[in-house]
C-alpha cells in the first residue's frame, strides 16, 4: 500500500488553564493570564464603585481601604449569582429580589456588602458551631 | 437542610457499591435577611472603643497569660491596648477575631499576631518566625525587620514589614496583601494561590516558585524566577492601587510603581478548572 505524502495534522491536546491553548476572554488577553476560578481572583476593586454600607463599614473597623475585602467577587453557584463565604466554606446566593447591575466591579461592590451581612448575622452557621464548641 | 434519608434513589456510589451510609449534613440552607440590623461585628465578639486606651505589661506573663489579659481587657471595652515589655515571647496576640488597635512595645518571638480577624496591630521591633500566619483580616504593620514564612497562608488584610524579611514570604497565601518595605529573602511566594505581594526592595532567588495564582509587584533586583513564576504587563489600574496601597502602608511614598515588576503564575502547573467544584459535588 502506498502511503500518502503530505505532513499529518497533530492534535494539539488542550491544557485548561494554559493560555494559548484555549480561547480567551477579552479580560484574559488583557491581563495575560487565564482565569480558573468562577471569577477573576486578581480584579482590583474600583473605590468609585464603594457602597455607602461599606463605607461605615471601614470606618466602623478603622482600616484605610476595603482590607479582606479585596478579594471577594461576585461569582456563581448553580447558574445563580453568589458569593463565597469563607467562614461558612460555601457560597452565599444572592436574593432574586436583588437586582444586578451589567458590571463586574459593581457586582463586586454588593458581593462584598452581602458577605458582611451575611458574616455577622445571628444566622450565620457559625454561631451555631459557636455556641456548640467553644471552650474558653 | 436537606433531608437526604427520604432520598429512596441510591446515588452512583451506593449502587456501585462504594458505601452504604446515608450522606447527611453536607447540603446546608440557611436563611437571612439582607435588611436585617446593621451590624459590623461577629456574633458575640466585644464592643470595644478606639478612644478607650490601657497599658498591659506582660513582663511576668507567660504567652497564654498574655493573651488572655488582652481579652479580657477587650471583654472590659478598650479598644487600644499597648503591651509594654513583649521581650520576644511567642505566640503573642493570636486568634484575636475582634476589631482592635493593639501596639507592641517592643519585638515579638515566633508565632506572633496568628489567626487574627480584624485588628489593626503596630509592632515597634522585630519579628520572628510566620508572623501573622493565617490572617483574616486587619492590619498589621511590623516597624523593624521579620524572620522567615512572613504571612503565611494569609487569607485576607494588610501585612506590612517596613525593614526586610526572611525566606518563604506569603508561603501558600489564599488573599490579602503583604507589603515588605526592604528586601524579601528566597522562595518569596511559593506557592501562592491568590492575593498580592509588594516588594520594594531586592529579592532572592526561586521567587514565586509554584505559585498557582495571585500576583507579585518587585521593585528591586530578583534573584531567580521560580518554577512557574512569568512577567506580566504592568497596568494603569495596578499602579493607582499600588499607590493606594503604599499609602496605606505608610511607605515608599515617592516610590515610582511605574517602574515595578509584576510577576504572575504561568499557570502550566494547574491541574483545575472552573467546573471543578461543580463536579466535585456531583462525585460526592
Amino acid at each position: 500500500m502506498v502511503k500518502k505524502k503530505g505532513k499529518a495534522l497533530k492534535k494539539v491536546k488542550e491544557i485548561k488553564g494554559q493560555l494559548g491553548k484555549k480561547k480567551e476572554t477579552a479580560r484574559e488577553k488583557m491581563i495575560g493570564q487565564s482565569i480558573g476560578y468562577r471569577y477573576d481572583v486578581n480584579l482590583l476593586p474600583d473605590y468609585n464603585k464603594i457602597t455607602p454600607f461599606l463605607k461605615k463599614y471601614i470606618e466602623a473597623m478603622g482600616w484605610d481601604d476595603l482590607n479582606w475585602l479585596e478579594d471577594v467577587h461576585m461569582g456563581y453557584e448553580e447558574d445563580r449569582p453568589a458569593v463565597f463565604c469563607r467562614n461558612a466554606n460555601g457560597w452565599v446566593t444572592i436574593p432574586s429580589s436583588i437586582k444586578l447591575p451589567n458590571n463586574q466591579q459593581d457586582r463586586d461592590m454588593i458581593a462584598r456588602e452581602l458577605l458582611v451581612k451575611f458574616q455577622m448575622s445571628p444566622k450565620h452557621p457559625l454561631v451555631d458551631l459557636k455556641k456548640a464548641y467553644l471552650k474558653f | 437542610m436537606a433531608n437526604l434519608k427520604n432520598v429512596t434513589k441510591k446515588s452512583k456510589a451506593q449502587s456501585m457499591g462504594m458505601h452504604t451510609e446515608v450522606l447527611t449534613g453536607r447540603t446546608q440552607q440557611k436563611f437571612f435577611d439582607p435588611d436585617e440590623a446593621e451590624n459590623f461585628y461577629y456574633f458575640g465578639t466585644y464592643d470595644v472603643d478606639f478612644n478607650k486606651r490601657t497599658n498591659l505589661d506582660v513582663k511576668d506573663m507567660n504567652a497564654a497569660e498574655a493573651n488572655k489579659e488582652i481579652d479580657k481587657l477587650m471583654s472590659e471595652g478598650y479598644g487600644t491596648i499597648v503591651i509594654k515589655n513583649p521581650q520576644g515571647k511567642h505566640s503573642l496576640g493570636v486568634g484575636i477575631l475582634n476589631k482592635l488597635n493593639l501596639i507592641f512595645e517592643g519585638s515579638l518571638g515566633y508565632f506572633g499576631m496568628g489567626s487574627c480577624d480584624g485588628p489593626i496591630v503596630r509592632i515597634n521591633g522585630r519579628v520572628g518566625w510566620s508572623c501573622a500566619e493565617n490572617l483574616m483580616a486587619g492590619k498589621v504593620v511590623i516597624e523593624k525587620n521579620a524572620g522567615s514564612c512572613f504571612g503565611a497562608a494569609i487569607r485576607g488584610g494588610d501585612l506590612i514589614c517596613k525593614g526586610s524579611v526572611g525566606a518563604r514570604t506569603g508561603i501558600d497565601m489564599k488573599g490579602g496583601t503583604i507589603i515588605i518595605g526592604g528586601d524579601a529573602g528566597a522562595f518569596t511566594g511559593f506557592m501562592m494561590q491568590r492575593g498580592r505581594i509588594i516588594i520594594l526592595g531586592n529579592v532572592g532567588i526561586n521567587l514565586g516558585d509554584s505559585m498557582y495564582d495571585g500576583t507579585i509587584f518587585v521593585g528591586g533586583e530578583i534573584g531567580s524566577y521560580g518554577s512557574d513564576a512569568v512577567d506580566s504587563e504592568l497596568t494603569e489600574s495596578d499602579q493607582d492601587w499600588l499607590r493606594r496601597k503604599l499609602k496605606v502602608a505608610e511607605i515608599g511614598e515617592n516610590f515610582d510603581v511605574s517602574k515595578m515588576k509584576k510577576i504572575v503564575a504561568g499557570k502550566k502547573l494547574w491541574n483545575y478548572d472552573n467546573l471543578e467544584p461543580t463536579e466535585k459535588k456531583g462525585a460526592i
